[in-house]
């Protein structure tokens, strides 16, 4: 088998095994990356929320937040994993023509 | 590490944009005449997975997460320019598709982890591993070192980005407009947690990778010099 193929086998298998990286912090209790709180969580940590930040919050909606779908905030873990595995195989095919597109455009002509 | 929008101020989105500008558009000429044809799928490949490697959050019971960037790992095979733009690439699908990373910090986000982390890591694994035989394990190693040296650089980076924003905008009454941890905090936070956990996630994903490849195809390490 060819490195790229087996490269490309190991990638569908992070996807698949992606949820792990939703689950594990869920089950070990751990909060949100440093840096990274909800605008909400700013009252609790300093006491009030800084105006800036409130502000420039809520400038993109993304439309996959957080990879999840919205609407599926209260859902349970398992429709979260498959959102989870959702969005990891959209991301990649995005990525995946995103890349193949600049480097098709950037690479040298005739030299494969 | 993904700075959310309304955590950086207004100059410093805008200087960090201002600074990546040439780095892109250096990138972007030096790959031209750097890669093959035959290199593109590897370039998708290295952008993939530095956005899936990316999504496994490591827990800090109790308290934080983290995870790593991989993009050390694809400056080791592309080279340093090259996995700028893979890792340009996955920072904005994720702040544009799915919020994570702020819209007005993809400049500053790209400047710790498309810039530095690629190339502080790049030239580690060079350092380290200059003369080594194709199936040394030094080159192991130096992928191992490359990898944390890389994502510390990057936190720390971060760190000191949050920290000096208290000291940028505040009110009157010292209420801070944006981030509102000073450096002290910030740069514990940011550089203690990689130095202590996330980077170690980083060296092993990235001396593990290289063990396989070295091993099944090792044309890939020959390949990799610019």
């Amino acid at each position: 088998m060819k490195t790229t193929t087996k490269l490309w086998l190991g990638i569908v298998g992070l996807v698949v095994l992606s949820p792990l990286g939703l689950l594990l912090p869920e089950h070990f209790k751990a909060g949100d990356a440093w840096g990274e709180w909800g605008v909400d969580t700013f009252k609790e940590l300093v006491g009030y929320v800084p105006r800036g930040l409130q502000k420039l919050s809520s400038l993109w909606s993304a439309p996959i937040p957080d990879y999840a779908f919205k609407g599926w905030e209260e859902k349970g873990l398992g429709s979260l994993s498959l959102a989870y595995i959702a969005s990891a195989a959209i991301g990649i095919i995005v990525i995946v023509c995103l890349a193949l597109l600049i480097g098709k455009f950037l690479s040298r002509k005739g030299q494969s | 590490m993904h700075i959310p929008d309304g955590y950086l101020g207004p100059a410093t989105c805008g200087f960090f944009y201002a600074v990546m500008l040439p780095i892109w558009t250096a990138a972007s000429r030096i790959v031209k005449k750097t890669l093959n044809l035959r290199q593109v799928p590897m370039l998708a490949i290295g952008a993939a997975f530095s956005f899936l490697i990316m999504m496994f959050n490591v827990p800090i019971p109790g308290g934080s997460t983290g995870h790593a960037v991989g993009g050390v790992l694809v400056a080791i095979l592309l080279g340093p320019w090259a996995a700028c733009i893979a890792i340009t690439v996955a920072l904005v699908v994720q702040a544009l598709l799915f919020g994570d990373g702020g819209i007005t910090a993809i400049g500053a986000n790209c400047f710790n982890m498309a810039f530095v982390l690629p190339f502080a890591g790049y030239y580690v694994y060079k350092a380290i591993s200059y003369r080594a035989p194709i199936d040394s394990n030094r080159r192991v190693f130096a992928a191992g070192i490359a990898g944390y040296i890389g994502i510390n650089m990057a936190a720390l980076l971060a760190g000191v980005e949050f920290g000096l924003q208290p000291l940028l905008h505040h009110t009157a009454n010292g209420q801070a407009l944006y981030c509102p941890y000073g450096l002290k905090v910030a740069i514990m936070a940011m550089a203690g947690e990689h130095i202590l956990i996330f980077g170690w996630v980083e060296a092993v994903v990235t001396a593990l990778v290289i063990k396989y490849l070295l091993k099944t195809s090792p044309e890939l390490l020959k390949e990799g010099r610019r």
